[in-house]
């Protein structure tokens, strides 16, 4: 059973009213209704008469010269309507998230198996497919850069892991892959006394495989083309603007002929942060005059988008006796793959968490991002903090060792709180209730042994109904991990995001409608969007409209940050509207009233009772506002010493795993895994669980089942056949503890909670691994051989 | 080819159907049924899944010409009139549904097993489900929708 439970902490003003479904609430999405109906139309839903389909030929190769592209024998194929390469692209045929460093079709190079070359529309996409292949590319095929230390000239560790790391050649270390070199950023963190001594040293290398986003709807959308010369594009994206100002670029158009809408999303956890057919349908739209629609299978989803950075780390802890951390050194290495992405945020976020939330006083920290000729790498949930998280917080255990100290005590004596000062000199100025968290863990029941003298249910068994065991070889192991991640955009990023709230009359009854270009991916923004207008202007029926470039920009869905920074920007607009309604009020009232507030559709004093129906007040008028909102403002940390404000918010999460391990096969089951986790104010409570379960079973994923296994620089299992994401089965009862510390500079105290339960999840079992077995396990995601040593 | 099938009761008739074509691509894209879902067209996922003359099938893995002459039950067909099935009403009510493209192949296979099982215990359901994967949820809400649903329908009078 899962037994969720929510401890009140306080929150910063009491917002339950007679107005229902308002924040606080367990309001239900708007959209559940038609999600389980089949009426909601995700991107590859959509449909219309005369429309084409559009595929995409990628390269097979990760590194060649094009020598040559012929088109011919493709475009004479019946049904075949367009072939389009490099020299089709009008605008800039340059695209990317943080640098624009990737070609939206491949022009005279490919630096990635899978990059993009040319494209078909056809009336059907079988006759787009076969075409596809009818075009000739002649490549001269180069030695592909594979190892991130080798493409910066660094000498490569001589790593023991439990599985030796693949090391492939370098022929080309002299010519970058990019024109500026291969390093993307370099990121040094220099705090305190440079060669610090420590009664106990311990030191660790560890790596963390591919990790893929595996949402289950395709990339996908619908371009269509306009009577103004212009392109209408329905598409499911992560960020329209950041898309909209790509697609223009590359169309050479202006913003208002490029009208972005978003379609439905079938998830996204950073994988539709890129641009991946927006572009490619919209040349092929303007090319034919023609609707054009485009849909990816698994296969060419899995090239279609970017994934988690691998990493490699080494890291050395130093503490007193007493098991007061003393140092911290760690170096990372992210490999970026073919084009930058967000691996310039990535590296920001590795290090300047990659020690966990602990107070160091001596803290030296490099962490770079590479480019590689491996599959691009980006925005995965939790990015930059889900890899370090591995490293430290095995090094945390491996501390405790050291030091004959339990491992929870350990961390809670090192533990960042209110106050604390980060690694890079930022004092924490909120609730950071890390000891807080772990305690609470360490308090939960365990879930009970197998019986003795009773034969277990195989299904409670590694290996499972594949009756591998009956219970001979295996052996329960616990284990704990903590971590944390920064909320929103950092580093002096003008991160901001708009929305718009009308309030009117409809039918009688009064109604407000709120649009926001924020995207919504599953994770239930819209429901959250209605919640906050419900509770600001009392109303109970709340539109939300549609997601498109018809207003300003939402920001991304990511970085844990769309409740935070949309939610306060409702928040803000709300409250213009609010503003002007008690002005009209007045208005009609003749008086000027002090107290005045909206409840359950009337306006009403505390003094004075209710004053009016808000149906009465507005009559015909319509008040709407418009808000830019944004958090305040963080600093880019300085080159040298990595030193300043960063991060806006952090926010906290911890696991106990518990795991039945057969350490003969290398089978592990993970029998319960338990969260705690700081969200300042859940703002729907139920949708917090919900992020938590779901964002644990990723982290699970990664530690036990998901790689995308990489050699040469080509992806070897591009399905879901190989590519293994957890079941039903997998997945372990979860016990959740969510505590509500609210952050005083959040809307409603509110702290981002998406990302949290991914970075600690995985860590604590592997963690719970270790314990089981006795192994290092310094490689994640955890094979069987590593814990059989075969 | 000319392909005529059942569909959630009604007779539907596709024409020029090109032979490498799957039962849900013919749903989709030229039945206007697109509620049966296309996450990885391998038989993987179970996001796919309908009913074959009352058999959960995979319907990516399904040649169109499979389903000539037979009788096709998708999500789409699963509620009686404007109300939800008792399946879908739990979903929506558990907070089951999150991205909700796994959730069309979760109804239809949790419908089935509560067709056969009315009261399954958790490893039941998990083994029902072992199929159809979810990236959003971890599943624990999915279980209890599956309960839910099944509290309901093994009573008729609480059900809505």
């Amino acid at each position: 059973m899962s037994t969720p439970t929510r401890t009140p902490t306080g929150a910063p003003r009491e917002l339950a009213g007679p107005t229902t479904g308002g924040v606080g609430a367990n309001a239900q999405r708007p959209d559940a209704a038609l999600k389980v109906t089949g009426e909601f139309a995700y991107g590859s839903d959509l449909w219309t008469d005369d429309m084409l389909w559009g595929v995409t030929l990628r390269s097979p190769r990760p590194y060649a010269r094009i020598r040559s592209i012929e088109i011919g024998e493709a475009l004479a194929v019946p049904g075949v309507h367009a072939v389009l390469t490099a020299e089709d692209v009008p605008g800039r045929n340059v695209c990317g998230l943080e640098l624009s460093d990737q070609p939206v079709l491949a022009e005279g190079v490919v630096r990635y198996q899978g990059e993009p070359v040319a494209l078909v529309a056809a009336d059907h996409p079988e006759i787009a497919r076969q075409a596809a292949k009818k075009i000739r590319v002649d490549y001269d095929v180069w030695e592909p850069v594979t190892d991130p230390m080798a493409a910066l000239g660094h000498p490569t560790w001589n790593q023991v892991h439990d599985q030796p790391a693949e090391v492939s050649g370098l022929s080309r270390e002299s010519a970058p892959i990019h024109p500026d070199g291969n390093l993307v950023r370099h990121l040094k963190i220099r705090k305190g006394e440079p060669a610090p001594t420590a009664d106990v040293v311990v030191t660790g290398e560890y790596t963390v495989g591919m990790q893929d986003q595996a949402f289950l709807g395709p990339e996908s959308g619908l371009a269509m083309p306009a009577e103004d010369g212009g392109v209408d594009l329905y598409v499911s994206t992560q960020w329209l603007h950041v898309d909209q100002k790509q697609v223009c670029a590359a169309l050479g158009l202006p913003l208002e002929k490029v009208r972005l809408t978003l379609a439905g999303v079938g998830g996204a956890f950073g994988g539709r942060e890129d641009l991946s057919m927006h572009v490619h349908a919209c040349l092929l739209a303007l090319r034919t005059g023609r609707p054009v629609k485009m849909v990816y299978d698994r296969e060419e989803s899995f090239f279609g988008h970017v994934h988690r950075h691998p990493a490699m780390m080494r890291y050395e802890h130093g503490a007193t006796r007493e098991g007061k951390l003393v140092h911290v050194r760690c170096e990372i290495y992210f490999d970026g793959g073919a084009y930058a992405s967000s691996t310039p945020a990535v590296v920001g976020n590795g290090g300047t968490m990659g020690i966990g939330p602990y107070v160091v006083p001596n803290v030296h920290v490099d962490a770079y991002g590479v480019y590689t000729n491996n599959p691009p790498c980006g925005a995965m949930r939790g990015f930059g903090s889900v890899q370090a998280a591995f490293g430290y917080e095995a090094q945390m255990d491996k501390l405790a060792a050291a030091l004959g100290m339990d491992p929870v005590e350990l961390r809670c004596r090192n533990a960042m709180e209110l106050g604390s000062e980060s690694p890079t000199g930022q004092i924490v100025d909120s609730p950071a209730p890390v000891a807080e968290l772990l305690r609470r863990l360490e308090a939960m029941p365990l879930p009970p042994e197998h019986g003795a003298g009773t034969a277990p249910d195989l299904r409670d068994l590694p290996g499972g109904v594949g009756n591998t065991t009956h219970g001979e070889g295996v052996v329960r192991g616990v284990g704990y991990a903590v971590g944390y991640k920064n909320v929103g955009f950092s580093e002096g990023y003008d991160d901001y995001s708009t929305a718009r709230v009308r309030l009117e009359v409809i039918g009688g009854a009064p109604a407000v409608t709120v649009h926001t270009a924020a995207a919504e991916v599953g994770q239930g923004l819209v429901t959250i969007e209605q919640q906050i207008c419900r509770t600001e202007l009392g109303v109970d029926e709340v539109v939300v409209h549609p997601k498109d470039t018809g207003v300003g920009s939402g920001g991304s869905t990511s970085a844990s940050r769309q409740t935070y920074m949309t939610g306060g920007a409702v928040k803000a607009a709300c409250e213009q509207v609010r503003e002007q309604l008690f002005g009209l009020a007045q208005q009609r009232l003749g008086r000027t009233v002090a107290d005045l507030r909206l409840e359950g559709g009337k306006v009403v004093s505390d003094r004075q009772g209710v004053l009016g129906a808000l149906a009465d007040i507005l009559g015909d008028e319509v008040i709407e506002e418009t808000v830019e909102w944004r958090h305040r403002p963080t600093e880019p940390i300085d080159p040298e010493a990595g030193q300043g404000f960063a991060h806006v918010q952090y926010a906290f999460a911890a696991h106990r795993a518990v795991v039945d391990v057969d350490v003969e096969l290398g089978l592990v089951k993970v029998v319960e895994l338990a969260c705690t986790q700081d969200v300042g104010k859940a703002i729907n409570p139920e949708a917090v669980i919900g992020q938590i379960q779901g964002g644990t079973g990723q982290g699970l994923g990664l530690a036990v089942m998901e790689e995308i296994l990489v050699k040469g620089g080509e992806i070897r299992n591009p399905s879901f056949t190989d590519y293994l994401i957890p079941t039903i089965l997998d997945m372990p009862p979860m016990r959740i503890e969510v505590l509500e510390y609210p952050d005083p500079h959040a809307p409603y105290g509110l702290r981002g909670v998406g990302e949290p339960p991914t970075i600690s999840s995985g860590p604590a079992v592997v963690a719970a691994i270790r314990q089981a077995t006795g192994r290092a396990l310094t490689r994640v995601p955890v094979r069987p051989e590593y814990i059989t040593g075969t | 080819m000319r392909i005529q099938m059942t569909v959630n009761g009604v007779d539907r008739t596709a024409d020029d159907v090109w032979e490498g074509e799957s039962l849900l691509y013919v749903l989709r894209e030229r039945m206007g049924l697109p509620g049966s879902k296309n996450a990885c067209e391998q038989g993987e996922c179970g996001s796919c899944t309908v009913y074959l003359d009352e058999v959960p099938v995979c319907s990516c893995l399904v040649a169109a010409g499979q389903g000539r002459g037979r009788d096709v039950r998708t999500v789409e067909g699963l509620a009686d009139g404007p109300d939800l099935h008792p399946v879908q009403q739990a979903f929506v009510e558990a907070g089951a549904v999150q991205c909700g493209f796994c959730t069309p192949g979760l109804l239809v296979q949790t419908h089935a097993l509560l067709a056969t099982s009315q009261r399954p215990s958790d490893a039941e359901i998990r083994e029902a489900l072992a199929g159809n994967l979810c990236r959003c949820t971890g599943y624990e809400k999915i279980l209890d929708a599956v309960r839910l649903a099944a509290d309901r329908m093994a009573v008729p009078e609480a059900g809505p």
